[in-house]
Parts: C-alpha cells; structure tokens; sequence
C-alpha cells in the first residue's frame, strides 16, 4: 500500500503558489458563479436584495450554509437558530481544517494559520489538500481571490436577473465543481487502492442516504459530515495509513 | 429595520462559519502522531468530496441523462490525470450539448 501525501494534481509549477492559485481557482470560479445564481433566485424569493446577498456571500462563502441561512432569514428565525444552523452545516469545515492543519509547515504562526483556516471551502480546500508539499496561504489565497468575488457576483446576479440567463447554461455551468472534485480525488485513487475503494464505497453510501428514510430528511450539509466520519472512521481502522508519511 | 435586521442575520452567520472555519486551527498546535487519527484525516478528503460529488451530479442540470453523461466524462478525464480545468470544462460542454441535443429532439 502507498500512502504518499499527493503528487496527484498535474500542476506544472512555473509560476509562484500565488499565482498557480489564481490558475487552479479558475474552474471554481465558474461553478461557483452557477451555483451562486441558483442560490441567488432563492434568495430573491425570499427578498433577500442584491446587495444583502452579495455581502452575504462575500463573506461567507458556504453553499448549504447560505442555503440554511437564508432560510431563517427569510423565516425570520431566532440569531440562535442560525448560529445553530450555521455550525451544524458547516461542521465538515472544521473536519477539513484538521486535514489541512496537518499540512501546515510547523513554525508557521498563528495568524497565518488562521488565515489559511479562513479560506476554506470544499473546493479550495480540495485543490489545497491536492496539491503536493506543503499547505500555504498563497495557494489558497490566489484561488480565494479570484473564487470568492464570482462567487459573491454569482448570487447578486441571481438575485437581479432571476430567470433571465437560459436554465440550459447555468444548468450545464452546475456540473463543473463536480468534475473538479473527481479530478481532485480519482488520480489518488489510481494510486491507492484503499483510496479508491473508499470513494466507491461513498458514492454508494452518498446514494444510498438521499433515499433512506429518516437520513434523507437530513440537511446534505449533515449528511455529508455524518459519512464523512463514519466512513472515515471505518476506513482507518481496515486500511491504517503507513508509519513514515 | 427589515434591511438592519437582515445584516444582523448576515452578521451572524458570516461569524458563526468563521468560527468553525478557524477553531481547529487555534486547537491543533502540532501536527498529531496518533495512527489511527491520522489515517482518519487522511481519508476524510476523499470521502467528503466522493460524499458531495454523488448523487449531486446526477440531479443537480435536472436531467439524469445529462447528468450521467457529465459523469462519465468527469471520471474517465480525472482517472487518466487530465488537470483540473480540462475535466470541468469537459463535464459542463458535455452537460450543455447533451441539453441542446434533447432540445432538438424535442423532448
């Protein structure tokens, strides 16, 4: 069994980290901008405006998370409702955090660290974890850059033009974070045997949870997280990674 | 005061997700030796990320059809190690022209 830490993305390294971030964030930009439209049709059904959506967004940068948010905006929920709501459903961003944080280069101070934490979402934390040596704020930051503000303009054009764009394109533009993600995690798979057969078993489970009963009911945000551990958890336990990694 | 209370929602919700975002980082000072932890990190990218992908990309255009062709050709470009953006932007040219034959098919 090979365990190495990654060399699986083909990046060619000719730039600086910044800008191969701001290369690698380009993809996430237009499936952000997608998923951030329909975000932003929801919101708008809610009347939530165009400039509460693009703050919203810019700051904090969650698909379920906003999803879940807007909801007890639009409900007008308790503050404590969303602050329920906002952990819960962001909970695998403290999961991937601890993965991350593993990479880090020891001696990196605190508010580096915390930056980098700041940073992260399901994609730029997967091209982060992809990308082989050591986890810097550069990498993410060239990718956050140029992620975060389409994503921000995603959901205020939304929220503007509603239906105007032609469902077909922005349905077409929805499946673009999902092919990154398989090419984050397939050339790993390759390698590693484990590896490949714990996504097999994901994607049956993953497809298994949105029919069973009482599972399905729950927010994908929780669904996630809950077979994320379990999955994990299991995983280690089988197949424990080498010693010297 | 409908727009002040929905920037205090903005508020909250922006700080609360920084929170989780930033904890484990103020938590974990060194990296961790525990075995079985650090084989469970290391798994938890796959698993998450296999997690969001399925079934999502199959309902997410609102056309299985669409969807599973936008499948396969995510997973054969990633399996042979094309880079990040050559398999997104194959997936949504798939999507989309799978879209427009069904349009001139008329379904």
């Amino acid at each position: 069994m090979e365990i190495s830490t990654t060399d699986n993305v083909h990046i060619d390294r000719t730039g600086s980290p910044f800008r191969e971030g701001m290369r690698d964030g380009v993809p996430i930009a237009m499936g952000y901008f997608a998923v951030a439209f329909s975000l932003g049709i929801y919101a708008r059904s809610g009347g939530i405006t165009a400039i509460q959506g693009f703050i919203a967004s810019l700051l904090v940068y969650a698909s379920a998370g906003e999803y879940a948010g807007f909801t007890v905006m639009i409900e007008k929920g308790s503050m404590m409702t969303m602050v329920i709501a906002c952990v819960v459903i962001n909970a695998r961003y403290a999961l991937m955090g601890f993965s991350l944080g593993q990479r880090v280069p020891a001696g990196t101070p605190l508010w580096k660290r915390i930056l980098i934490g700041t940073a992260v979402t399901d994609e730029l934390f997967g091209i982060t974890i992809a990308r082989s040596g050591p986890v810097t704020a550069a990498y993410m930051y060239g990718a956050f850059l140029v992620a975060i503000p389409s994503w921000a303009a995603g959901t205020a054009v939304g929220i503007l033009a509603g239906s105007i764009l032609p469902q077909l394109v922005v349905n077409g533009l929805g499946v673009a974070l999902y092919g990154m993600f398989l090419a984050i995690i397939l050339p790993t798979a390759r390698k590693d045997r484990n590896v490949a057969a714990v996504i097999i078993v994901s994607f049956a489970a993953s497809g298994i949870s949105t029919i069973l009963p009482v599972i399905s009911e729950l927010s994908s945000g929780t669904r996630v997280i809950l077979l994320t551990v379990l999955i994990s958890a299991a995983a280690a336990v089988l197949r424990p990674v080498k010693e010297e990694q | 005061m409908d727009a002040m209370m929905n920037y205090t929602y903005i508020l909250v919700m922006a700080l609360s997700t920084w929170a989780v975002r930033t904890l484990p980082f103020l938590l974990m000072k060194k990296p961790i030796e525990n075995r079985f932890v650090k084989s469970f990190l290391y798994y938890v990218p796959y698993v998450t990320l296999a997690v969001m992908t399925f079934p999502a990309i199959i309902t997410v255009t609102g056309s299985p059809v669409t969807g599973i062709a936008a499948m396969i050709t995510g997973i054969t470009l990633a399996w042979t190690g094309r880079s990040l953006i050559c398999v997104a932007v194959s997936c949504c040219g798939v999507a989309i022209a799978v879209e427009l034959l069904k349009l001139a098919a008329g379904f």
